[in-house]
């Protein structure tokens, strides 16, 4: 009885310590729009990872703007993985020591498997006539973007306007602040995170145009019964997707392994397909010309080369009191006036 | 023989109190304040009367004071009709009153946002004579107005139904008529409780962030709150910049709540002393 007693529990012990290894879980810390995105690469990556002998996995997904999940994680979040939209968010996660310093090197592309571009989605028939970046800083246009000052995507839309300055004159510092704060000027929503920039202009009907990344203009341009169409401009500020593995937690947990794998598989033509599908940019040429069609090929400038990487941008742009801060003091005084 | 007391020992019961005020206020705002603490007093300054911070103090202020009176209004009427009346579904009414503490802050915004945009339901009835709710500062008092309905209806109900209707037939055979019955008699008598609920959902409303962000617009210097601010602040990762300003909110809050004591004990000795 006893022994059969201590024999039943050893297997008890010993299945539920297989069962631990086998189901392993994951949990990838996201931004806030790349819901669908990661559901598909989900269930396409567990049959594959199964299939390459890694044993079952059970990926869990938590999204938000980037920033605050870079937060949340400082403040105790346990995710295995982060696929962001901001490189300065996982540098955050590397000053404290949770991902490895040199984590820009551990993949491919800058860790970055895939990117995307700001365009402009307009109402169908595009009642204002809107082509460019140029067109939004016309009066009586008027934007839904993310708030700069709490989202990734607000800063991707302010380096567009600020670039597309820059590209129209030839570089000049001074027209291209201009632009941006003419443009700046027509906001009439800063929202708090992406979806709900896209909410807003979609659902409620707010504003002639909203700056998005691309995939989010995309997806909701080509959905079924869409009202609305994309402009792609002319030029755009490329948005890196960086990946990380947090090493802190996965070495803790065990999850080393699979969440490596789980990022590996994103630079996979399989897994690149998917991210096409879901309309980002993939880096794989051959993928890339098969969507061609879809996402129209424009000239892409660089955080890094031209706005000297996200923390010259950071201090330049959107630190407290820096040129975003400026321009919106400038637009509510002579608004006031 | 001192009287028997319902709950044993002063000492016990004032311990727990004390404890778990410190664990539950205490402790938080006293982080809040040691956070603070490590700036001198002009970074300090810089922080709390920088031009945006002090925009953003008026747009929280003058909502929620706008939020208050409508509260105050409307809260009294609520629940003078939930008191006084008998209709069918008073008792549904009593509950939905409870509402908006119930529902998830953010879900309120997004719901007023829908419903006031000018093409929703309710926004196109105002699109006609110009005035834009959602997205616009009438946003942000609707949604502060919502969060904080119950506090009024809360606190005078219970005083009015405690209150004898003797007392307003005297009134009435000494031959005041209906408004000097409701201004002499009755409005003295509900005056402190009108005063705790007015004051408490001011109080809310200063601090109130999910529904506002949501239905606000956000437009620095015209639209954006301080509590939007300080979640700026804390997205620059710069949490002692959250902190100064959110010092503040709490100082503004502490001094409303303690005039609110004063004054209340100050009516309670006129009217009973």
């Amino acid at each position: 009885m006893k022994r059969s007693l201590v024999l039943g529990l050893s297997v008890l012990l010993t299945v539920s310590a297989v069962a631990a290894r086998a189901q392993q879980e994951i949990l990838n810390a996201s931004y806030d729009i790349s819901r669908e995105l990661f559901a598909d690469v989900n269930k396409a990556f567990v049959p594959a990872y199964k299939a390459s002998g890694g044993g079952d996995v059970v990926i869990k997904q938590s999204h938000a703007g980037s920033s605050r999940q870079a937060r949340s994680i400082l403040e105790g979040l346990k995710a295995d993985v982060v696929t962001f939209n901001q490189v300065g968010d996982i540098q955050i996660l590397a000053d404290s020591k949770l991902v490895a310093k040199d984590w820009s090197t551990k993949f491919a592309n800058n860790s970055s498997p895939f990117y995307s571009v700001h365009s402009i989605l307009v109402r169908k028939g595009n009642p204002k006539g809107i082509k460019d970046w140029a067109d939004l800083a016309k009066p009586g246009v008027s934007i839904v973007q993310v708030n700069p000052k709490t989202g990734g995507n607000g800063r991707y839309a302010v380096l567009a306007y600020y670039a597309a300055g820059l590209h129209a004159s030839g570089g000049d510092a001074a027209k291209a602040r201009a632009l941006t704060k003419k443009i700046l000027a027509n906001v009439v929503v800063f929202e708090s995170g992406g979806r709900t920039a896209t909410s807003t202009f979609t659902e409620r009907e707010i504003g002639d145009v909203l700056v998005t990344f691309e995939a989010e203009t995309l997806a909701f341009a080509n959905a079924p019964g869409s009202t609305f169409e994309v402009v792609t401009p002319s030029v755009s500020v490329l948005s890196e997707f960086p990946v990380a593995v947090v090493e802190k937690v996965a070495k803790k947990r065990g999850t080393e392994a699979v969440s490596k794998a789980y990022l590996n598989f994103l630079y996979t033509p399989q897994g690149q397909e998917i991210l096409a599908k879901n309309y980002y940019r993939p880096r794989n040429a051959e993928v890339a010309a098969r969507y061609s069609s879809k996402l129209t090929p424009v000239k892409t400038v660089e955080v890094a080369d031209t706005f000297g990487g996200w923390d010259k941008a950071t201090a330049d742009f959107f630190a407290n009191g820096a040129l975003v801060d400026v321009l919106l003091k400038e637009i509510a005084a002579e608004r006031v006036n | 023989m001192p009287r028997p007391r319902v709950i044993p020992g002063f000492g016990l019961t004032l311990g727990t109190t004390l404890v778990f005020l410190a664990l539950a206020t205490l402790l938080p705002l006293g982080a809040l304040v040691l956070k603070t603490s490590s700036l001198t007093w002009s970074e300090f300054w810089g922080y709390v009367s920088d031009s945006r911070a002090v925009s953003t103090y008026r747009v929280t202020v003058l909502a929620a004071s706008a939020a208050t009176v409508i509260n105050l209004v409307l809260g009294v009427l609520t629940a003078w009709i939930l008191v006084r009346y008998e209709f069918p579904g008073r008792r549904l009414l009593d509950a939905a009153i409870d509402l908006p503490f119930a529902l998830p802050t953010a879900v309120a915004g997004i719901a007023l946002a829908t419903l006031t945009v000018p093409h929703g339901p309710v926004g196109a009835l105002f699109t006609p004579f110009g005035i834009k709710i959602a997205y616009a500062f009438p946003g942000i008092i609707l949604a502060m107005t919502f969060t904080s309905l119950p506090f009024v209806v809360r606190t005078v109900q219970p005083v009015l139904a405690d209150l004898e209707p003797q007392l307003e037939e005297a009134a009435a055979s000494l031959g005041a008529g209906p408004v000097t019955t409701f201004v002499r008699v009755i409005l003295p008598e509900l005056l402190p409780s009108i005063l705790a609920g007015g004051t408490l959902g001011l109080v809310r409303s200063l601090g109130e962030f999910g529904a506002v962000v949501f239905i606000a617009g956000n437009l620095p210097f015209q639209t954006e709150i301080s509590a939007l601010l300080i979640y700026i602040r804390m997205d620059e990762f710069d949490y002692v910049g959250a902190a100064a300003i959110a010092t503040i909110i709490l100082a503004a809050a502490l001094l409303l709540l303690v005039a609110m004591n004063i004054l209340q004990a100050r009516l309670y000795r006129r009217f009973h002393g």
